[in-house]
Formats: structure tokens, sequence, C-alpha cells
């Protein structure tokens, strides 16, 4: 189970890193939302993961750590806020700049490459 | 006054709330009123808080009644009342600028402002490590809308890199947390600086990893080197009363640095004693010749401004690098000053670029100011102080930490570049100041009136100044206390615990 878990959450954090370090708004967004679900999980395994582990005192002799749920839904909460932030904030900077690249500008080399790729096709 | 240590927290976020709310909303002018008021008791606030953590010894304010090491604790002793009272202040200036007109240029400009302090106060009282988390995210979605407030391409385009990056870097802070909950087992700041020694062998490396993704992220916040490439622009796009309140920002992430890495990875951590201050020697040094260069480069006010703040953090940093205390003191004294100077500046950059027309706060040749006199003495002693000559109290701060260095290796390294980055400092706010005061084409057409408010703002940010020197002696003492506290596991971890505080 272990590995598993953690083959998932490096794969989710792989994808969130390579799709931050993108140019386009959106697919910064998906960055920034699977990089949260990896941090999510994360945080959930950081209590150890365990199967039938009692989260109430008194109620069995094998108990799981209630404090990283805390944590997890502390930081889903947060970051659902902050999603829908940047969401409108991607909207906003389409709107302003024109376009959507991160930086409010295409840059001179891939206008080039996306006009030749029209011209061949 | 059982809850006063929570007081910088709840009056902040009850009057953001209130000012959403009738009969307050719908009208800047009771906007207004009602947010300099708050503010101005939040001050006094402050000072009783202050003044209490002073003399009757650090203040614990256990939310809910769960004790430490499990519940979360507001701790406020010396050095988290200071920020407080800093925070308190810088923010009551640049609201009073704000109140002249630039909160009516978008919506809402008081209760973000607000939930703003909120969020800063927050991170600076709270004992647990999650719940600083919290207060960074709080702190940061009111950074994010006030930075974006008044809306304008510029603003817009700033805040998408300053809105991605803190976001990476709250990921990052979770995966931190999570290794560092995963092997030391708590959360509280105090029980963690406790437990950190006694990890087993194969988890000090992992609680290693989780100290210096910290180290990241508080970077990040601090600007420091590698990371501190969004603060220019973003300091510079923000509108002058944000860009001043943001001064305490990157003092945020220098008081994080210090918590974690003075406190809980501090001298008496075992294997895992000072792991961040490897790194920070190098990258401090570098952050302070990058801001130095940065300053050089600047072709208007603003940016001459925003890496002045990169200059501090670096500066700043080394006083932490060095690890001992009278450093931390002499950083403690130079970061009250370099907060409410800067903050000052940004204000002052946004009252000349006004004067100016259309040349704004570029370094050319535009009209004769009409109020040039004001500004001018305004600019003058800001200057001075940034600077660090003397009589003002940047050369006091400097002069304490170049003290601090006495008996070191480092010696070396600390002195040349503090006062090489002091003299690029120099050269380039004399630049400007030439440029805008003295070289000129043409008489002034310009009529636009100096409002009295953002006089007095200003008036009060700078008078910090001449006040630090004037009162050094009892700052100073302050200052020493406070680092002692810091570096003193007895009164800094151990007190905070079950059975060190009745």
């Amino acid at each position: 189970m272990e590995a598993v878990y953690a083959f998932c959450v490096g794969i989710l954090t792989t994808c969130g890193f390579f799709l931050v370090l993108r140019g386009r708004t959106f697919t910064v967004v998906i960055g920034l939302t699977l990089l949260s679900y990896a941090v999510n999980l994360f945080l959930f395994a950081s209590g150890r993961l365990k199967l039938d582990g009692a989260a109430v005192l008194g109620q069995s002799t094998d108990y799981g750590d209630p404090l990283p749920q805390a944590l997890v839904l502390t930081a889903i909460v947060i970051g659902f806020a902050m999603t829908a932030f940047v969401v409108i904030l991607a909207m906003r900077s389409r709107a302003d700049q024109g376009n959507d690249h991160v930086d409010g500008q295409i840059p001179a080399q891939s206008t080039k490459a996306t006009a030749s790729h029209k011209r061949n096709s | 006054m059982q809850h006063l240590p929570i007081l910088p927290i709840l009056l902040p976020m009850l009057a953001g709330v209130l000012m959403l709310l009738p009969p307050l909303s719908n009208s800047i002018t009771r906007h207004r009123i009602f947010a300099v008021s708050v503010t101005v008791i939040l001050v006094i606030t402050s000072v009783l808080l202050l003044l209490t953590s002073h003399q009757q010894g650090t203040q614990m304010y256990i939310l809910g009644g769960w004790q430490p090491p499990f519940g979360i604790a507001l701790v406020a002793d010396r050095l988290s009342t200071m920020m407080v009272l800093l925070t308190s202040v810088l923010g009551l200036g640049a609201q009073l600028y704000a109140c002249a007109g630039d909160d009516n240029d978008g919506m809402y400009f008081h209760p973000l402002f607000m939930f703003q302090i909120m969020g800063v106060n927050g991170a600076f009282l709270t004992g647990d490590i999650f719940n600083l988390f919290v207060f960074f995210e709080v702190l940061l979605i009111a950074s994010y809308a006030l930075l974006i407030h008044g809306g304008s391409k510029q603003k817009t385009k700033a805040n998408v890199h300053y809105v991605i990056l803190n976001l990476v870097g709250s990921s990052i802070f979770l995966f931190a947390l999570g290794i560092l909950y995963g092997t030391i087992g708590s959360l509280n700041m105090a029980d963690m600086a406790s437990k950190v020694r006694l990890l087993g062998e194969h988890e000090q490396a992992l609680a290693k990893a989780g100290g210096l993704l910290l180290l990241v992220v508080f970077g990040l916040k601090a600007a420091l080197l590698p990371l501190h490439f969004w603060l220019p622009k973003t300091y510079a796009a923000a509108s002058a009363p944000v860009a001043a309140l943001f001064a305490i920002m990157t003092k945020v992430g220098i008081y994080s640095i210090l918590r974690v890495h003075a406190v809980i990875f501090g001298e008496d951590a075992g294997a895992l004693a000072s792991i961040a201050i490897p790194w920070l020697w190098p990258l401090s040094i570098l952050t302070l010749i990058m801001g130095a260069i940065g300053v050089l480069a600047s072709p208007n006010l603003r940016l001459t401004v925003a890496n002045l703040v990169i200059v501090s953090v670096g500066t700043l940093m080394i006083a932490i690098a060095m690890q001992r205390e009278s450093a931390t003191s002499a950083a403690l004294y130079y970061m009250i000053h370099t907060t409410l100077v800067t903050g000052a500046l940004f204000l002052l950059a946004d009252l000349i670029s006004k004067q100016r027309g259309k040349a704004e706060d570029r370094y050319v040749i535009a009209r004769k100011m009409k109020h040039g006199k004001v500004i001018g003495i305004a600019f003058f002693i800001a200057a001075l102080t940034v600077v660090g000559m003397p009589p003002l109290s940047g050369f006091v701060g400097k002069t304490l930490l170049l003290q601090a260095t006495q008996g070191m290796n480092e010696i070396a390294w600390v002195w040349p570049t503090i006062l090489i980055a002091g003299l690029a400092s120099l050269v380039a706010i004399s630049r400007a100041g030439t440029t805008i005061f003295w070289r000129y084409a043409g008489e002034s057409t310009n009529d636009e009136p100096i409002p009295p408010l953002k006089l007095i703002a200003v008036t009060l940010l700078l008078s910090a100044s001449p006040l630090l020197v004037i009162f050094g002696g009892p700052v100073t003492d302050f200052t020493n206390l406070a680092a002692a506290q810091l570096h003193d596991s007895a009164q800094s971890i151990d007190a905070l615990l079950p059975g060190g505080i009745e």
C-alpha cells in the first residue's frame, strides 16, 4: 500500500510541477490543482497509513492519528479558495492582456512556430 | 487583560467584517473614519501588549482551552509583540495615505487592508506551525486582492506571477509540514524544538529535508536570492499604500526563518542544529550584491525602492546567519528602521510621480515640481536614513550589525558586502535625488496640491527614524532582551510547554 501511495503522490507532484512550468495560464492552473491534490494526499499520509484504526479514544486499542485529517481538511478548503481565485485571475488576465500567456505576451519564437505550423497544415 | 494577545488578530478581522455590512458598507467616508480609528486602537493595543509581555514575561493565549502541545497557542513574546506593533504603525501610515484618495480606485480597499493586517499579526503571534501556514494564506489572499486593487494591465500581469509563485510556495509549505509532522510528531513550535534533538538517525534526514523546504518557502516570502525575482515588479506595480504595507511582508518571511531556523533547528537541535546556516551565508551575501546591482540599474524611483527592499533583506539575512545574540538584536533594530523607511519611500515615490505629471518617477528631465521643497526635505531625510548615513537610524542599525561580527571568521565577507551595498545605494539615491529635484526644464505647470493627509502619513513613518536614534538606548535594550529571549532555549522552548508556564 505504501509503495502505491508514494508512487501516486510522486506522479501527481511531478505532473503538477511540469504543468506549472508551462507558459499558458490554463495548464498552470491545472498544474496547481494537481499539486494541491498531491499535497493533500501527502499530508494525509503523515499520520501513517493504517487500516481499521479507531479515530475516537476508548473504542479500540489501535488508533489512527486524527490530526492529519484536520490538517488535510484545512488544506483542502484553502486550496479550493486559492484555485477559485487563480481561475478568476487567469480570466481577468486573458481579458486585460489579450492572450492567455502568463507573461502577458506570447514569445516571438513561438508565434512564428505556430504561424509556420498553420501554413503547413 | 486576559484576552490581550488575541486582540491584534480579532480587531482587524471584526473591523473588516463590519465594514462589509450596513451601515458602514457603501460609504467610503464611513469606511475611512472607521478603519483609521480601528487602526489607532490597534496601535494602542499593540503597545499595551508589548509592555505587558516586556514586564510580565511571555504571554500565552491558549485557544479553546486545549493545552499545548495539543491545541493551538498564541505566543506573545518580545519579538512577536514588537513585530505586531511595527505592523500596526506601518499600517496606520499606509492607511492614512490611502485615505487621501487611493482607496477609491476600487471597492473594498479598507476591508482588504484590515484582513491583510490580521494575517500579518496572526503570523507573528501564532505558536503553532500549521497555524502559521493558515495565517500566511490569510495575508496572501488579502495581498492578492490588494495588489490588483484599482486594476490595470501592469497590475494584472504582476499579480499573475505573484499569485502562481505563492501558490506553489504554499504547496511546498504543506509538503514541509507533512514531513515535519510525520517525523517529529508535533506542530507546536516549542514542542518541535524540544523533540527535534531526540530524532532517530533515519528520521533526521527526513526532518532535515522538511526544515530546508521550509527555508525555501520563507526564502520565497522574504525574497532571498534565487527566489527574489518576483519582488521588484510586484512592488513597483502595486499602488503606493499597498506597496508600503507590503514592506512588512518580506519581514514575515524573515521572522519565520528566525522562528524556525534559530529556535526549532537552533543550536540545541542536536544533529540537526543550524541546518540552514551553510545555505544562508552565501545566499544572503549574494542577495545583498544582487540588490545593490538592482538599485544601480533601476530606471525609476519605485524600482529603486523595491531593490532597496532586497538590499535590506540581504542585510537582515546576514545577521540571522551569524547566529549570535548581538547580531539578532542588531537585526531587530535594523528591521524596525528598514520597514518604516521603505514604507515611507514608497509613499514618497508616489507623491513625486503625481507631482511630475507624465515623467512620473522616472529618472528623466521633467518640469519643475511645484511643491519640490517639502517633498525634497522628506526625500532627503528618507535617503539619509535608508543609505545609512549618520545621524539617522540606518547608521545606528548598520553599526550595530557590523559590531556584532567581531571575532567571526566571516567578517571578511560581511564588512565589504554591507559597506559596498551601502555605497551603491548612496550612488543610486543621490542620482535619483539630483535628477528629480535639481534637473528640470521649464517652470511648473502641474497645479496638483499635496493632500495634507498624505504628508501626515509620510511624516509619521519618517519620524520613526530620528525617534529610533533619540530613544536608541531603550530600543536597543529591548531588542537585546528580545534576542536573548529567542536564543535562550529555557525561555523560548521550555517555558511554553506544560509545566513551564503557571
